[in-house]
Order: C-alpha cells, then structure tokens, then sequence
C-alpha cells in the first residue's frame, strides 16, 4: 500500500520528532516489530530499546527511548515515552563511561540494571545511526 | 533636628536597597514563568497524545482496571498539597493551603480517613508546626518540576492506591487507599491564579476521543502483549502526566504570584522613600530655619547689649 506514516515521537517534556516516514522499526515487549503503512490498528508496549525511523528521503532517524508505547492507527504512529534521546543527542563516550563504570561498582539491584538497559540502548542507538 | 534627620536618611537608604532586591526577584519571577510555560506547552504534544491512547484503551478495550474502578465504600482519602518552598508570594502559599483545609474538611465530613502527601517546603512547615502527620513530603522542585519529580510522587501515590487488602503480604488495610485528591493551583493568568482540587484517581478519562466523522470507522486496535497489560503500563504513565501537568500549572502559577507580590512590594518601597524623602527635607529645612533664627537672635542680643552699654 502507497503512502507514508505520520509518525510523531514524544517524550514526556518534549515533541522528540514528528514528520513522514515510509517505515518504522520498535522493539516491544514480544520482540521487534516493524511498522509499514497500511498496518493494523495496534498499540504496544515498548522494551527499553532503540525506534528507528526511515523517511522518504532516505534519511534514518535513530532514538533511544526507555519503556514507552507505541500507538498504530490509520498510518497515524505515535510513540510515547518517558523519556527519550535522538541519538544525534547521545555523548557516546559518556554513555560509555557511564556503563562501565556501573558494570565495575558490581551493586546488582533493580535500578543498576535498570541503569545499565537505558545506556545500553543508547550506545546501540548511536552504533545503529552511524 | 540633626539627629532625625540623619535617621531619615538612613532610613531612605534602606528601603533603597530593598527595593533593589525586590525589583531583581520580580524580574527574575517575571523571566522564569516565561521558562515555565515554555515547558508547558513542550508537554503538550504527550498529553494530547497518551490521553488518545488511553481514551481509545477505555473505550475499546472495555477491561477493568483498579486505578478506573471506584470503590463503593471509600474509606480512605490521599490527599496531595502542592506548595511552594519558598515565601515572598503573597497568598500563593496559604491559599492553597486554606483550600486543602477545606477539603480534609469535607471528606472527614464525609466519613473518610484522610492521608496527607506534601509537596513544598511551606506546606511541610504547616503541617509540622501543627503536629498533623504527612505521610510523605518531597521538597525542592516547586518553582522548577522536571518530569522525574512527577513520576517520583506519581509511583508513590499509585502504589498506595494500588494496595490490595487481600493481600496478606503487602496487603495493610491501614494504608490502602480509595481515592486521591490534588490541591493545585491553576494558572489563568499573569494576575489570576486560582486554588483547585480534582480527584485524579479512580480515573476518569474525561477527554474522550472526539467521535467519529461520518462514514469513518473507529479503528480496531490489536494488543501486545495484551490489553490488560498495556492498560497496566499505559495508566501509571497517565496518572504521572496530570501530576506533571499540575505541577507546571503550580509552577507557574507560584512565578506568577511572586512577580505581583515583588512589584507590589517594590511600588510600597518607592512610597515610602518619597515619603521619607519629604520629611528628611523638612527636617533639613526646619533646621536651617532654627539656625537663623539663633544667629539673628543672637546677633540682636549683641547689638542691645552694645547699645546698652554705650
């Protein structure tokens, strides 16, 4: 089917990204879900994980975004969370430092993992856009 | 005569310093609720979003859900105050504060226990000084919530919602709580703002999704994992966002509130300077006036005094 997706990317203090795409790629709950246009109504939850956004020109918009929602309706896409980066945002060598030295400290409590997810889908997402 | 006038003018020149330091707080105000409502409007784009997804959740969803259900018999109320940390707001502070009063009010009229959250160290100093018990205070973010704020007091509040008397675990029927009230401030405008109360859980998703044009066919949405469970993940989310939104809305309603009260308090400065201003001079003047009248005084005595000896 012809046509393209209005996606609109939010996080909770800011419009992220909002534009026309011809295709989308999420991670949720279940696993990878790639959305073109025309696809059934669906919204889901998201893992924490990268959301890659293809235009029409060509171009690749790649955001790390922690544990949101996505929303399928009418080629309408909508992707709420929390919090999110555009991964031309992300400073890659502080992610780095950061993991690291989470990953050293050894605490292995729900926030440190928790911790270590959100940076990991960063650095991935930065590794995904270049 | 001197002397008062010396007070005077250091009188003039104190009020002439507080009146710097409440010209720079207004203009700091007046710069800030502009930030504020920036912000506002930044999170605009969410709200109208997650409150579609959740609208169409409840309506073709048609699942329960504990933080959408009322409890027949309330017996317990939470009950949020969000204050500022800060005085030098004129009313701001105690209004909000008189109309959280009026509430605990109602709802012990109407039978129901009342729990107290804070938020702001105002509201914490009330309570303290009153001996009343808070059952959790958060402090520091009044004039600047960041959405991790919202989210911190939102995981609290929901999860005493969300206690479950049947649990025999966690279950504590001393803390489960039927519903929760926000005492906010509402900014209308530069010079209006208004103390306000909603209930903000059981939930009432009142936005609805506009209906459908003519001829147009809502959508049928598919779940995943399931629609239970994306009401459990998308609800949470939705319950922190009005809590967001309540504190920009008190955010910049307590800017708001400081600006006027600096002006006012700067225009109460120049007053009294002008005032001060005007009996220093008179001081001044009534004191030369007393010093010619010595002298011509006393250069008369002399003359007589001349006269009469020749």
């Amino acid at each position: 089917m012809a046509g393209t997706l209005h996606v609109e990317l939010v996080s909770a203090d800011r419009l992220l990204w909002s534009g026309e795409a011809t295709s989308l790629l999420a991670r949720t709950l279940d696993g990878d879900i790639g959305i073109l246009p025309g696809h059934a109504p669906v919204m889901s939850l998201l893992a924490d994980g990268v959301v890659e956004i293809d235009t029409e020109d060509k171009e690749t918009w790649v955001a790390a975004v922690d544990a949101g929602f996505l929303s399928v309706a009418m080629d309408r896409v909508s992707i709420l969370a929390e919090s999110a980066v555009m991964s031309h945002d992300i400073d890659l060598e502080r992610a780095k430092n950061d993991l690291s030295r989470i990953k050293s400290a050894g605490v292995d409590d729900d926030e440190a993992a928790e911790e270590v997810r959100r940076l990991e889908a960063r650095i991935r997402a930065v590794e995904m856009a270049s | 005569m001197a002397t008062s006038l010396r007070e005077y003018r250091a009188k003039i020149k104190s009020t002439q310093s507080m009146k710097k330091i409440t010209r720079a707080m207004e203009l700091i105000a007046a710069s800030r609720i502009v930030k504020a409502q920036q912000q506002a409007a930044a999170a605009t784009p969410y709200a109208r979003e997650l409150t579609r997804a959740v609208s169409a959740l409840a309506t073709f969803g048609a699942v329960d859900h504990k933080l959408l259900t009322e409890n027949p018999e309330p017996k317990r109320a939470a009950v949020l105050v969000i204050a500022s940390d800060r005085g030098l707001a004129g009313s701001y502070s105690s209004a909000v504060l008189k109309e959280s009063e009026r509430l605990v009010e109602k709802l012990h009229a109407e039978g129901k226990d009342v729990d107290m959250y804070v938020t702001g160290r105002k509201a914490e100093a009330y309570f303290r000084f009153r001996q009343r018990p808070v059952v959790q205070s958060w402090t520091g973010f009044s004039d600047h919530p960041s959405y991790a704020d919202a989210r911190e007091v939102g995981d609290v509040l929901t999860s005493a919602f969300l206690i479950d008397p049947e649990d025999p675990e966690t279950g504590d029927p001393e803390r489960e709580v039927d519903e929760l009230h926000v005492v906010f401030t509402r900014f209308r405008s530069m010079i209006s703002q208004t103390p306000e109360v909603i209930r903000l859980l059981p939930l009432e998703v009142v936005e609805g999704e506009e209906p459908p044009a003519e001829g147009e066919v809502y959508p049928l949405y598919e779940f995943e994992p399931s629609a239970s469970e994306v009401l459990d993940g998308l609800l949470p989310k939705y319950v922190n966002h009005r809590l967001y939104f309540c504190f920009l809305q008190a955010a910049a309603s307590e800017l708001a509130a400081r600006q006027q009260a600096m002006k006012n308090a700067t225009d109460n400065a120049e007053d009294l300077i002008q005032k001060y201003t005007r009996t220093a001079n008179q001081a001044r003047q009534a004191g030369i006036t007393q010093e010619i009248s010595e002298i011509v005084g006393g250069a008369n005595a002399l003359a007589d005094a001349t006269a009469g000896s020749e």
